[in-house]
């Protein structure tokens, strides 16, 4: 079934290790969601989160390739397990009327986002909300206010601690 | 502590520990420090041939003869990109290469120094491995790392980017015995269980077939697997690459399967109720129409590279191992199977549709192949792509006495002549035969004069139809026989709707005889079947590499075919 799927990845933090991921992908054609890469509490490895959208032959095919790459220390698979999932995002709003600005302040309260910075006509939510969420909001802006300008990190996952912590947190709605 | 030493003295260090008495190089700006360090050590001879992409190959050749890894030494720029083709050919075919490209100093790249090429960037897709090295004290460690990765798993080629002034800078003087590699672990045992659960299938099948790749030959147990076709009176089919798994006069060897296969052995894979395959990756050339391929069939396969099984064919019992270790366990089990009216049916596929070459039209590729078998009793034959290669993929007999060397996944024209000069370098005392075809062998003609400064005495069997004769087949086929692009003796003042040869055609450029002569090698020319042993007898006798041009039929084709995305079972026979 093709759907979206999330990957973590333990690298080495070395010099062409990114380039080498995301070059597997473009060079085999797989579709890439988005990618994101930091490093970890330990300097010489980087953690990748990547976001896939594939069927289940081809997924199995990625993290068999992921694997087998020299530089890839580990793969995790997150399809069906509890993981915490966040991405930033900033979305500037602006030629506001007094209206707008109104509204926008109602739209992040109901979806418990912050506004970081404001002007005479423009303003600044600061987001940190699953993937789909973000989405979400961004669809509304849209239809809403003519001038908006996006800026999105890509998600970062982690497994959750307590499986109790229901099903997928993707899916949360916070 | 070891003494500080310089870069250039711990590469030649690493090259002696690593046992490296052979390396392939062509100099240039950032490489001259390993050269002149190279000039001070008898023990490691290098070959120097006249062009990188020859170099790579007959890198390649020697790997592929000698079981060895393959080491290359070629400069910045320009050097580094000619040798690109080659690694995507050993990526391919699983051969271990370590390839050292000189660059630029640290401070100039990024630069678009003189010659600075990224070339680490450039193979990625291409390499098992490749890195710049960026600190000197690295590399010992990056040396060791790329002669462990080379060698183990499925086998590849790995690139070190060496900047110049890592070469003579001074660092550690140790190097290491042993690296670990965090995230590289090749697979080195085998699951019992599934093993045990693919030989049941094995057992339980009424029509059981081997389809074997070119795993069986890389891992070199064609010994274990000869053993295993001998218990288990299982019939064998081999892909290109497989072919040699087991003596082509096996009574249980069918042939070649794939687009040029074996009548019978398409037809028996097509049939068969129990597929089990070892080191292959179910490439489209063998598997054809992916619906219909092995379509009555459980699969197991057996491949040490998780990434290639249930990649192409969806398996029933997939088993990530070692050829050797595999087959080592399945011996253990392995019991005679009752194959006899399986096999009958078989030979009489075989008798339906031999593999034969019609005799009304002069000398054919089979003629001169079958008197090459009877000639050559042990000896290495590396063929070049093209028509030549199916033929001699076809016709070749081979048994533990004789290895088959071929480009079989990146099919690089160009390829044979070269690899042949390494694989004789590699295996001085083992006759060498190179199969070319007339277009590939000028891809590489200047390794001639390698040839020579090597006294590598190969002898090229060159297939001169006067056409690049694989396309020129499908336009043939399928195109209505216009022949843009593949005909060799065409010149401009040429009609620009030729159909083929005619007594109005220009004379063919080069006179390969002569080009040989040229070089001080021996040029002989064959024209009719009765010339074809004196030939190889006279080859026999020359004391210089040879070059015999063999003037064969120009609209000669490769048969059985099966179009490309056709069901394998559906072949072009006539």
């Amino acid at each position: 079934m093709t759907k979206n799927r999330w990957i973590a990845l333990y690298v080495e933090n070395q010099v062409g290790v990114l380039a080498k991921i995301s070059g597997l992908f473009s060079g085999k054609s797989y579709n890439m969601q988005s990618l994101t890469v930091g490093t970890t509490e330990d300097e010489t490895v980087s953690r990748m989160t990547i976001c896939v959208t594939s069927d289940d032959i081809t997924f199995e095919q990625i993290k068999k390739q992921l694997n087998r790459m020299v530089e890839v220390i580990k793969v995790m698979d997150f399809t069906d397990k509890p993981i915490h999932m966040k991405e930033i995002l900033f979305a500037k709003v602006k030629e506001c009327t007094v209206e707008d600005k109104a509204e926008l302040f109602q739209i992040a309260q109901v979806f418990h986002v912050e506004v970081s910075d404001i002007g005479t006509d423009s303003i600044l939510l600061e987001c940190k909300m699953t993937e789909r969420r973000n989405n979400e909001l961004i669809d509304l802006l849209k239809s809403k206010f003519k001038q908006i300008e996006i800026v999105r990190g890509g998600g970062v996952a982690i497994e959750s601690i307590s499986t109790s912590c229901a099903g997928r947190s993707e899916y949360f709605r916070k | 502590m070891a003494m500080d030493i310089t870069g250039r003295k711990l590469f030649v260090k690493a090259l002696l520990e690593e046992g490296v008495d052979t390396v392939f190089g062509y100099p240039g700006g950032m490489v001259t420090d390993i050269m002149d360090e190279l000039y001070k050590h008898e023990e490691i001879s290098l070959v120097l041939p006249r062009h990188e992409q020859g170099l790579v190959h007959e890198a390649e050749g020697y790997a592929r003869a000698t079981g060895r890894t393959g080491v290359c030494i070629v400069t910045s720029g320009p050097g580094a990109t000619n040798i690109i083709t080659g690694l995507a050919d050993a990526h391919y075919d699983s051969i271990p290469l370590v390839c050292i490209t000189g660059q630029v100093p640290l401070n100039l790249i990024g630069n678009d120094a003189f010659q600075e090429v990224d070339i680490v960037g450039m193979t990625r897709s291409i390499t098992k491995y490749g890195v710049t090295v960026r600190d000197r004290k690295d590399l010992g460690k990056i040396l060791k790392m790329a002669f462990h990765i080379a060698k183990t798993g499925r086998p590849g080629p790995v690139l070190i980017d060496l900047p110049k002034d890592i070469q003579t800078a001074m660092g550690p003087g140790e190097y290491p015995l042993s690296v670990a590699i965090r995230g590289y672990k090749p697979n080195e045992s085998v699951h019992i269980g599934q093993l045990k659960k693919g030989y049941k299938l094995l057992k339980s099948a009424k029509r059981p077939l081997f389809l074997i790749g070119g795993g069986i030959n890389i891992a070199r147990a064609n010994d274990k697997m000869l053993e295993l076709v001998e218990k288990t009176r299982v019939p064998v089919v081999t892909t290109v690459m497989g072919k040699g798994a087991v003596p082509t006069d096996h009574p249980c060897y069918v042939g070649n399967s794939g687009m040029h296969g074996r009548y019978a052995a398409n037809m028996a894979v097509g049939e068969c109720d129990v597929l089990f395959s070892i080191g292959t990756r179910f490439n489209d050339r063998i598997t054809g129409d992916l619906n219909e391929f092995a379509p009555k069939a459980q699969i197991v396969h057996v491949d040490i590279d998780t990434a290639s099984i249930s990649r192409n064919v969806v398996v029933d019992v997939p088993i990530v191992a070692d050829a050797n270790l595999a087959l080592e366990k399945l011996l253990e089990w392995a019991e005679p199977q009752q194959t006899q009216e399986w096999m009958e049916q078989i030979q009489e596929w075989n008798q339906e549709n031999p593999l034969e070459m019609r005799r009304d039209r002069g000398m054919t590729p089979q003629m001169i192949l079958e008197e090459l078998n009877r000639q050559l009793q042990e000896g290495i034959i590396v063929t070049d792509v093209g028509q030549h290669q199916m033929w001699a993929t076809q016709y070749i007999e081979l048994n533990e006495k004789k290895q088959f060397i071929t480009s079989g996944g990146l099919g690089t024209m160009g390829f044979g002549f070269p690899a042949a000069i390494g694989a004789k370098i590699g295996c001085p005392d083992k006759t060498v035969i190179c199969i070319s075809g007339d277009g590939g062998m000028q891809m590489n003609l200047q390794e001639l004069a390698t040839a020579m400064a090597q006294d590598a005495k190969v002898i090229v069997c060159i297939f001169n139809n006067y056409y690049l004769g694989m396309v020129r087949q499908m336009q043939q086929l399928f195109y209505g026989k216009r022949y843009e692009a593949t005909c060799l003796r065409r010149r401009k003042g040429c009609p620009g709707d030729c159909k083929g040869p005619n007594a109005a055609c220009p004379p063919y450029e080069p006179d390969f005889v002569k080009l040989a002569e040229s070089y001080g090698a021996c040029g002989i020319r064959v024209t009719k079947e009765e010339e074809i042993a004196p030939a190889f007898e006279q080859a026999k006798q020359c004391g210089t590499p040879v070059l015999i041009e063999f003037m064969i039929a120009t609209e000669e084709i490769v048969l059985p075919m099966v179009k490309g995305g056709n069901p394998m079972t559906e072949m072009i026979l006539k």
